[in-house]
This record gives C-alpha cells, sequence and structure tokens, in this order.
C-alpha cells in the first residue's frame, strides 16, 4: 500500500488570512493525506521546527502579506539546517509574477493564487512526493 | 418582534393573494413545466451563495404577510429602506478608498493624489507589524515592514502621513483593531501637533476586536483584555472626541474569511450587541454611544442577496436596540455602514474581468443603501494596486453615482417580490444564527471555543468544492479560461521602507527625553493592571513623549499575556 503523505500546512508570518490555508488543509485530508496545520503566527523558523518534529513529506506555505520572499527562504534555509533539506516546499498566497522565478530556484513550487484548482494543487503535490520522496 | 408595532396593513388582501396563488399554480403546470421538454433547467439546483433554495418566480403570494410598517420610511423606524431621509438625492455615498503602504512618505503621496482626483474621506492601511503591534525593527517585522499597509512605529510617523492634510478638514478611517487604543492617541497627537482641538476630530477606528478571534486574527492579548481596551476608548472617546467612531463592526472580514452572507450578517450583528453590552456595563447610556458605533459589510457577487442583506441588516439593528435594549433615540438607532466590495471575489485570471465584478459589487451596495464605499482595483488578486488601477476603481463607483440614476430614488427595488422576500429570509437565518450563538454559551464563549470560526470554515471548504465541481462559476478560473502570460503590470514594494523606517525609529529614539518615556510607560502599566482604570489618557502623554507602539503594545503584553486560537481544523 503506498504510504501516505504527510503534509504541514502553515503560515510563516504575521498573517491572519487562513481562509486558503483552511481550505486546502481540508482538501488535502480529503485526498487521503495526513494534514497537520501550523495554527496561526509562528515564525518562519517554528514551522522549520514543525516540519522535523512532525517528520513531513511536505511543507506548504501560505502566505497573503507579501512577505513570501523572506519568510518561504528563511523556512527552506532552516530546514536545511535541522537536516530537513529533503522535504519538499511548496507555496501560495498572493505571490507576484515577478517574484516567481527566485521562489522557483530555490525548489519552493506551485506558489498558487486565490482562485487556483485544488485537484491541481494535490496533483502537484503528489508529483513532487513521488519523484523526489518515493525516488519513483 | 414585529407584532408589537402597529400595523400598516397588509400588502396584498387575502383574495388577491389566493388568485395570484391560483394563478402562479396555472403557471407552474401549463407554461413553465410544459417549457422544460424543450429546454431543461441549466442547473438542478438553483441557489443563493448562502444556499438558499430559489424558486423560479416570486409573487405577492411570497410576500403574502408582509405589512408595510415592517418596511417604512427612509429615515423611519425599522429603516430598511434608509437610514437618512433622503439618502443619495441629498448627497451621494462618501468615496472612501483605503491606502497605504511602504514608508510614511508614500502613503501621504498617495492620500494626497487621492484628495485631488475628488475623494472625500481618507482610509489608511497599516502594514502587519503594526497591526499586530510590533515596532519596524523587531525581529518579528523583518521583511514585513511597508508590504501591505504602511508602517507606523511612533508618532512621528503619524505626523509625516498627515503632512499637509490639515485634520480638521478630513474624515479619517483607520483599518487598526489590535492597537486601535494606540493609534487614535496617535492620531488625536497629530491633531494636536497641527493646533486642532481633538473634540473636533472626525474619523474611524476599526477596534472591532470580537472579528479579530472570528474571522481576521489579527490579535495581541486574550479576549477579555482586548474587549477591555475596547472599553476605555468608548468611555474616553464619548468624553472627550464625540465625533470620533471608536468601533467599526466589521462583516467584511467575516465574509473574506468564508462566510456565507447570511453568516457575515448574523455575526456581524451578534458582535455589534455584544458591543452595545460592553457600553452598557461600563455604565454608559446607548443613546450616548450607539451614535459613533458603525458598521463595514462586504459587498460580492450574488447581487440581490447581498441589497436583500444589508436592507436586513438595518431594521434588525433597529429592532433588537429598540426592544432588547430599550434604545429610544432615533438616531442611536441607525445603522450607518461603509461598504467594500469582494476582494475575494477577484482573480488572479483575466484580471481586466474584476472591473465588471467590482462595478457590480459596488452597484449592490449603492441599491442596498451604503454611507460610504470602497472599490477594489483589478489588480490586487496579484499584488497591491498600481496607481492607475486605483483611479480605475474610484472611477468605477462616481460612474455608478453620476451616470446611472440609481442615486435618483431611494431603496429603487424596495417592494421587488424576489428581494422583499429575499430580505425576509436573510433576517430569519440571522435570528436563527442569534440562536445559536446563545446555545453555545453566547457571544464570547461561543468565540473561544472556535464556533463561528468552524462554521466560517465549513461554508469556505463548500464555496470552494462548488467551484471545483463546477456547480458555481467563475468567469476565466473553472469556465472560459484562457492561456495567458502576465496580462498587467503591478506595483512593485522595494524593502526602501524598511530601512528608512529603523532609521526615523532609531532618531526617534534618540532625541527623545527617555526618562519621561519610561515613566509615561509605567503608568499604562498601572492602569492596565487596575480593571477599573481607564488606560487612554495615559496612551496619550506616552505618545506625545515618542514612547513607540511597539512599547506600549508590549507593556499589555506584560499585563495581559498573550492568546492562542482554538483549534478550528
Amino acid at each position: 500500500m503506498e504510504h501516505r503523505i504527510r503534509i504541514l500546512v502553515a503560515k510563516p508570518g504575521l498573517d491572519g488570512h487562513d481562509r486558503g490555508a483552511l481550505v486546502l488543509a481540508r482538501a488535502l485530508r480529503d485526498a487521503g493525506m495526513e494534514v497537520i496545520y501550523s495554527g496561526l503566527l509562528p515564525s518562519p523558523e517554528q514551522v522549520a521546527q514543525m516540519a522535523v518534529d512532525e517528520d513531513v513529506d511536505v511543507v506548504a506555505l501560505s502566505l497573503l502579506n507579501g512577505a513570501h520572499m523572506t519568510a518561504f527562504p528563511r523556512v527552506k534555509k532552516q530546514l536545511a539546517k535541522m537536516g530537513g533539506g529533503d522535504i519538499v516546499i511548496v507555496g501560495g498566497g498572493i505571490i507576484p509574477e515577478y517574484d516567481k522565478p527566485k521562489l522557483l530556484k530555490m525548489g519552493i513550487t506551485g506558489l498558487y493564487g486565490p482562485g487556483s484548482s485544488l485537484e491541481e494543487i494535490v496533483g502537484h503535490i503528489r508529483e513532487r512526493v513521488r519523484k523526489e520522496r518515493r525516488g519513483e | 418582534m414585529a407584532e408589537r408595532r402597529a400595523k400598516a396593513g397588509r400588502l396584498f388582501n387575502e383574495a388577491t393573494v389566493e388568485t395570484i396563488r391560483k394563478g402562479v399554480k396555472q403557471w407552474e403546470e401549463n407554461v413553465f413545466m410544459e417549457h422544460p421538454r424543450m429546454l431543461p433547467e441549466s442547473k438542478s439546483d438553483f441557489q443563493t451563495a448562502s444556499g438558499i433554495p430559489l424558486k423560479p418566480l416570486y409573487t405577492p403570494a411570497d410576500v403574502k404577510d408582509a405589512d408595510y410598517a415592517d418596511q417604512g420610511y427612509p429615515g423611519v423606524f425599522p429603516y430598511l429602506r434608509g437610514v437618512h431621509p433622503t439618502m443619495y438625492r441629498g448627497r451621494t455615498w462618501t468615496m472612501r478608498m483605503f491606502s497605504g503602504f511602504g514608508a510614511p512618505e508614500d502613503t501621504n503621496k498617495r492620500l494626497k493624489l487621492l484628495l485631488e482626483h475628488g475623494e472625500t474621506g481618507l482610509s489608511i492601511a497599516f502594514d502587519m507589524p503594526t497591526l499586530y503591534g510590533y515596532d519596524c525593527d523587531h525581529e518579528r517585522a523583518h521583511g514585513e515592514v511597508g508590504r501591505c499597509g504602511v508602517n507606523v512605529s511612533s508618532l512621528k510617523d503619524m505626523e509625516v502621513i498627515f503632512d499637509g492634510i490639515p485634520l480638521d478638514k478630513v474624515s479619517t478611517s483607520m483599518t487598526i483593531n489590535a492597537p486601535a487604543t494606540v493609534l487614535t492617541c496617535m492620531y488625536a497627537g497629530v491633531a494636536r501637533r497641527q493646533g486642532i482641538p481633538m473634540e473636533g476630530l472626525r474619523g474611524t477606528v476599526q477596534a472591532d476586536m470580537l472579528k479579530e478571534y472570528i474571522a481576521q486574527k489579527e490579535w495581541v492579548y486574550p479576549p477579555e483584555a482586548h474587549l477591555r481596551l475596547v472599553r476605555d476608548l468608548m468611555v474616553y472617546c464619548t468624553k472627550r472626541m464625540p465625533l470620533w467612531n471608536y468601533i467599526s463592526i466589521s462583516g467584511y472580514h467575516i465574509r473574506e474569511a468564508g462566510s456565507s452572507a447570511v453568516q457575515e450578517l448574523a455575526f456581524t450583528l451578534a458582535d455589534g450587541f455584544g458591543y452595545v453590552e460592553l457600553g452598557m456595563e461600563a455604565g454608559l447610556k446607548p443613546e450616548q454611544f450607539a451614535p459613533r458605533l458603525s458598521f463595514f459589510f462586504n459587498s460580492t457577487m450574488d447581487f440581490f442577496e447581498e441589497i436583500a442583506k444589508f436592507r436586513a441588516a438595518r431594521k434588525i439593528w433597529a429592532t433588537v436596540l429598540r426592544e432588547k435594549y430599550g434604545v429610544k433615540s432615533p438616531r442611536s438607532l441607525l445603522m450607518r455602514f461603509h461598504t467594500q466590495t469582494s476582494g475575494a471575489s477577484l482573480t488572479w485570471q483575466q484580471p481586466l474581468n474584476n472591473i465588471v465584478r467590482t462595478t457590480i459589487e459596488g452597484l449592490a451596495a449603492a441599491l442596498g443603501g451604503t454611507q460610504s464605499l470602497h472599490t477594489n482595483s483589478f489588480d490586487e488578486a496579484w499584488a497591491l494596486p498600481t496607481e492607475k488601477a486605483v483611479e480605475v476603481a474610484l472611477r468605477t463607483q462616481q460612474v455608478i453615482a453620476e451616470e446611472t440614476g440609481v442615486p435618483n430614488v431611494i431603496d429603487p427595488l424596495g417592494g421587488s417580490y424576489y428581494v422583499e422576500w429575499l430580505t425576509e429570509q436573510m433576517e430569519e437565518e440571522a435570528y436563527k444564527y442569534f440562536d445559536r450563538i446563545e446555545s453555545a454559551g453566547g457571544l464570547l464563549k461561543a468565540i473561544k471555543s472556535g464556533y463561528m470560526q468552524r462554521e466560517i470554515a465549513e461554508n469556505s471548504y463548500r464555496l470552494s468544492r462548488r467551484i471545483e465541481e463546477g456547480k458555481d462559476n467563475v468567469v476565466g478560473v473553472n469556465k472560459y479560461a484562457i492561456e495567458e502570460k502576465k496580462p498587467i503590470d503591478t506595483l512593485k514594494i522595494d524593502f526602501k521602507a524598511q530601512r528608512s523606517q529603523i532609521q526615523r525609529l532609531e532618531k526617534v529614539k534618540k532625541e527623545r527625553d527617555e526618562a519621561k518615556v519610561q515613566a509615561a510607560l509605567a503608568k499604562i502599566g498601572r492602569a492596565f493592571e487596575d480593571g477599573d482604570a481607564n488606560s487612554i489618557e495615559p496612551m496619550l502623554k506616552a505618545v506625545m513623549e515618542y514612547a513607540t507602539l511597539g512599547e506600549i503594545v508590549q507593556v499589555g503584553r506584560e499585563a495581559f499575556g498573550t492568546w492562542r486560537e482554538p483549534l478550528i481544523l
């Protein structure tokens, strides 16, 4: 039987806009994943800590406050430092087009905005886990 | 509650209704039901966005019990048809565009531009560190300064934001909640520097902490502590800033968080009643403070449901205030509200379509009788708006006001069988929620246990599923989608604000009288520790000595502690 994907849905910063994160968390759960939600207002470093503690396959980051260019890389950096460099990172929120290339280059993918298809997001996460965590 | 009022008389007599009922039945059987054999209905379920099932046609038979006394006249109880006797024939709604980004200098420039373009009221957005009560040099503020609003760390920043804008000539709305007391003090501080008496200051702070726990989730302290600060603000302003609207009871964020129109209506009004009780417990009479409470609603895409929501809201507020809280003065029964079109309805796909959405939403707000309106810019699913996009948004409501003829007649949809029926539905559903909140242990307990938060999250997921399954359509998203590459240019905010803000803060701290600041902060601490004290006067003194936002909020963290939300998922 296929190993269930463990995923941390997190909001790494001062941002109370949790609608997208909560909808996504429910959709991922309905898609058969084990979902952990960070709750509000953890720092990027705390999010990385949670990811390692919970031994997740994926961290899904959501920010709508414009701070993604600092917060997302901070999560990535801290994960690497804590031995979680192999954890898949995807992101979303209000991410302007000009910020996307830099994030993608760091391996933070997806970068979905409002109105994205839940099915597409689920598919993207599965695909990355399949390739990077299951060695297929 | 309606029974206690004198009846104006039923709108339709029994015999007429009976004839219409028969007519509808005949029409259904012989005309409507025959027709689908050739052209089936396009959906299996027709419903409003809140999920209220809809019939194909509404007639007097659907509003047969309607008594005209329940609708009344504009400016007359129960205000269903409008709060002012003349409505937009006297003056159209205030065009109030929410803005703020970067350093205070950037926002000062944007505000002056809006005033030049004919805007009539200012409205300020703050960045996340300000909203959560952190100074720009705090570790948690890193990367967030000026990103989605203007940064304010001390009185100095407010002096720059309002430089060259005489505060006795404008009214200013500040979207600030957890640190609303501090920002009110700073605004009064700027006025004092400009030589303007605070008694004449006109404006609004949001300060609606109840909806923070329900939806927007920008808090610092536990609910009881924030409510106590709101109480201090109510009591102080009632005496010293009589024209200051100290709570803007907000459904906007409840809706944006994913609620239905019914939930927005019910939770917002429930919060409103919460503040009435808070003021009364503080020894104020509702007549003293009710005129200073205003509301803030969302307007999104289900056109008629939105209009029905606005109409029902006025009636419920006036009715409950009169019947439950014994408010008599008509001035205290008026629900005045600001409306903003829905940010969540904007799509990043085919962003120019958002101009159309905003137009429809703005029109619903005007038909619903709003007192002021913010229309969103088409590029806001991408980034903060460019100047060009903001101009189009302002022009959108100017077109509605100047060209459509909508302002010529008060409550022009009054009497529509559908709109009147839907208004009644909204009202009934809202009262059902009031009962459910009561069963959940009352407002505060329901909020602390996460009842409303879960209701909203459930609804938000339902809406997402409906779009995913094609039951609801969004043009450009799940229907008529096309491949597109970077369709618009967007505003780019650099990180200069963080540097310049930190430099200014360092300068402020160097130049202020440190001993006076520390003494002033200690006084705030003592006021916080004493539940019967009022903390606003000491706060104003501290602000004038250039104690920072972060320092003042930290005094509260030490006195009240912090808050962790209940589990929603």
